[in-house]
């Protein structure tokens, strides 16, 4: 039987305030989800904050910042200054710019003026994969196969050293730079070429004195961003780079990075709440003041820079 | 006419020395280009021969042990299943949760820039911070321990930024007019974020998922500081168990001095490779597929 005029009315209302109650929900559920987010950046900043602060406890603060000695595994007289681990990890950082700078951009460069289409579908899809490697595959590689390598030109190299993982790190982030330099170079519209091809411009010439110009703030910010992924990278260095903390700037020697200091007292249990275990915290906080201000810097240069075409 | 012959224009030198530079820079962009397709091919070339003599069904199906012969993978591979039993449903939630309010509800206000700003800034920390992360909130105030659990949500957190990112894209893709016909079918909102929406935009939202879930699996450092054993010869029976997973396993036996154990590790870096290549793929292929009808 037909339900009567009534009935449905009802019902329909019936409905209806139920959409409108879900309707009412989902902005705050969506909101909660989404606030979760804030959490976890306030979350990572008070638990190395307040970590951090009970190693102030033990520590001075000025030798933390001042101290050229790291050696905090000393029963008697532990020191702890942060700059060996600081020029460990620029140290790594330097070498692997060194190598990934002029390979990345000139692969950028190849891609976005030189390369074919069909090419460029062939060489990108690889540069993602070299971009997916796991990175201990890449310590792994450093280890085994860049270290004995380089021994073999180099008399005297010891087993762990400076150069094989700063290499290996420059070999990880050419795709970085490589995808992100060439993303700014594609977007350099094609009449400011033509431009300069009438002018009877060679492909060189309008690579290096019109695009890369133009698509400078884009492969700055690019580079930053690498340099602060070098920083903050862990398993290569914590594999092949040692854990010698070390003031010295010889590539050849073992030094430490405070990503593998952090590795190297988390595989040894220390004691909770000793102050070789807050320790890891300032060195995580500097790590992460040092990879946020060069994100922050990333963003400023390609917002403040960007050429508006 | 003599003198033209005799003549040799200045500029046609110059002209002939630009086209060389050209020629020669051209050369040296694609050995650049090509250098790091040649050092993949030898680290794949390296990574297989090195393992060659380890691996075989023995490498999946013992556990780890002191012996190198007898050394697997069988933990480390059923660990990594279990941690990402957990990841994937919370990272998924989370990510697409807000992906949705931020596209679809939220107001254009000083809030929601700062909630951008700040899955922007996430996607830029270093994966040990998130150990730090794991390991204070996680194993020590909540008192999961080096749980599963704990490694689970670490890595979650830490893929969080990616997948948000990604979806948000794959939802900003959808042409305004389906909005349009769903509201003129008098459709409300949260339905047309239900039934057009979620659908169109999850080939976008699986891509992004899954390329990042491969991330999660390649990624040791934030699991190492939360404290997943190297050496662990059973399997998780629950998400409060200890684990390990096989970047960890391969990390413990790259470690040791012996030639031997460096094989084994490199036999489990094939393994690895062999997943992330195929998951990576599987994305690929969602993206290419897909890409073609819109």
């Amino acid at each position: 039987m037909q339900p009567s005029m009534k009935e449905m009315i009802k019902k329909k209302k019936e409905s209806r305030s139920l959409y409108s109650r879900i309707e009412k929900i989902m902005p705050t559920l969506f909101l909660l989800i989404a606030s979760l987010s804030i959490l976890v950046t306030i979350g990572i900043i008070v638990t190395l904050l307040t970590e951090t602060i009970l190693f102030f406890g033990d520590v001075s603060f000025i030798e933390f910042i001042t101290g050229t000695e790291w050696y905090p595994f000393f029963k008697n007289d532990p020191s702890f200054g942060i700059w060996p681990l600081i020029s460990g990890t620029f140290l790594i950082a330097f070498i692997a710019m060194a190598v990934a700078i002029p390979i990345g951009l000139s692969a950028a460069i190849y891609l976005s003026e030189y390369a074919s289409e069909k090419s460029k579908k062939i060489i990108q899809p690889i540069l993602e994969v070299l971009a997916g490697i796991p990175t201990i595959v890449y310590g792994l590689f450093a280890l085994t196969f860049v270290t004995p390598l380089l021994q073999s030109f180099i008399g005297g190299l010891p087993i762990f050293n400076a150069l094989s993982p700063g290499i290996v790190v420059g070999i990880m982030i050419i795709p970085q730079i490589t995808s992100l330099s060439q993303d700014a170079m594609s977007a350099v519209p094609q009449a400011m070429r033509d431009g300069a091809f009438a002018l009877g411009a060679t492909k060189l010439e309008v690579a290096i004195k019109v695009v890369v110009p133009a698509a400078f703030s884009g492969i700055i910010s690019s580079l930053v961003l690498a340099m602060s992924r070098a920083i903050g990278e862990t398993m290569i260095v914590a594999t092949a780079a040692g854990s010698t903390p070390n003031m010295s700037f010889n590539p050849t020697e073992s030094i430490q990075t405070m990503t593998s200091y952090i590795v190297q007292v988390s595989m040894g249990d220390a004691t909770y709440g000793s102050t070789i275990y807050y320790s890891i915290y300032a060195v995580g906080m500097t790590l992460f003041i040092f990879t946020f201000g060069m994100n922050i810097l990333a963003d400023y240069v390609s917002r403040r820079y960007r050429e508006v075409y | 006419m003599r003198t033209q012959k005799k003549y040799v224009n200045p500029d046609e030198k110059q002209i002939k020395k630009r086209i060389s530079k050209n020629k020669a820079a051209r050369i040296v962009f694609f050995i650049a280009t090509f250098f790091g397709l040649a050092v993949l091919a030898v680290l794949i070339i390296r990574i297989v021969t090195q393992g060659a003599g380890y691996l075989n069904l023995d490498l999946l199906t013992n556990f780890a042990s002191r012996n190198p012969e007898n050394s697997g993978i069988k933990a480390a591979l059923l660990g990594t299943l279990w941690v990402m039993s957990v990841t994937i449903p919370v990272a998924l939630i989370l990510g697409i949760g807000t992906a949705i309010y931020l596209e679809e509800y939220a107001p254009n206000n000083k809030f929601t820039q700062f909630i951008e700003l700040n899955i922007s800034n996430l996607a830029g920390v270093p994966s040990i911070v998130f150990g730090l992360l794991g390991l204070t909130l996680f194993v020590r105030y909540l008192g999961m321990g080096r749980s599963v659990l704990a490694g689970g949500l670490t890595m979650a957190l830490m893929i969080l930024p990616v997948i948000v990112v990604s979806s948000k894209e794959a939802i900003r893709s959808i042409p305004q007019d389906q909005y349009e016909a769903g509201y003129a079918m008098g459709a409300t909102k949260w339905q047309i974020i239900r039934t057009v929406v979620l659908p169109a935009a999850t080939p976008g939202i699986l891509t992004g998922a899954i390329l990042s879930l491969s991330r999660a699996i390649g990624e040791t450092a934030p699991l190492l500081m939360i404290g997943a054993m190297t050496f662990i010869a059973y399997v998780p029976e629950s998400i409060f168990s200890s684990f390990t997973v096989l970047p960890i396993q391969i990390f413990s036996w790259a470690s040791r001095p012996q030639a031997e154990f460096q094989a084994v590790a490199a036999a489990g870096s094939v393994v690895l490779l062999i997943i992330l290549i195929a998951m990576n793929s599987i994305a690929i292929g969602i993206r290419n597929k897909f890409s073609k009808r819109n």
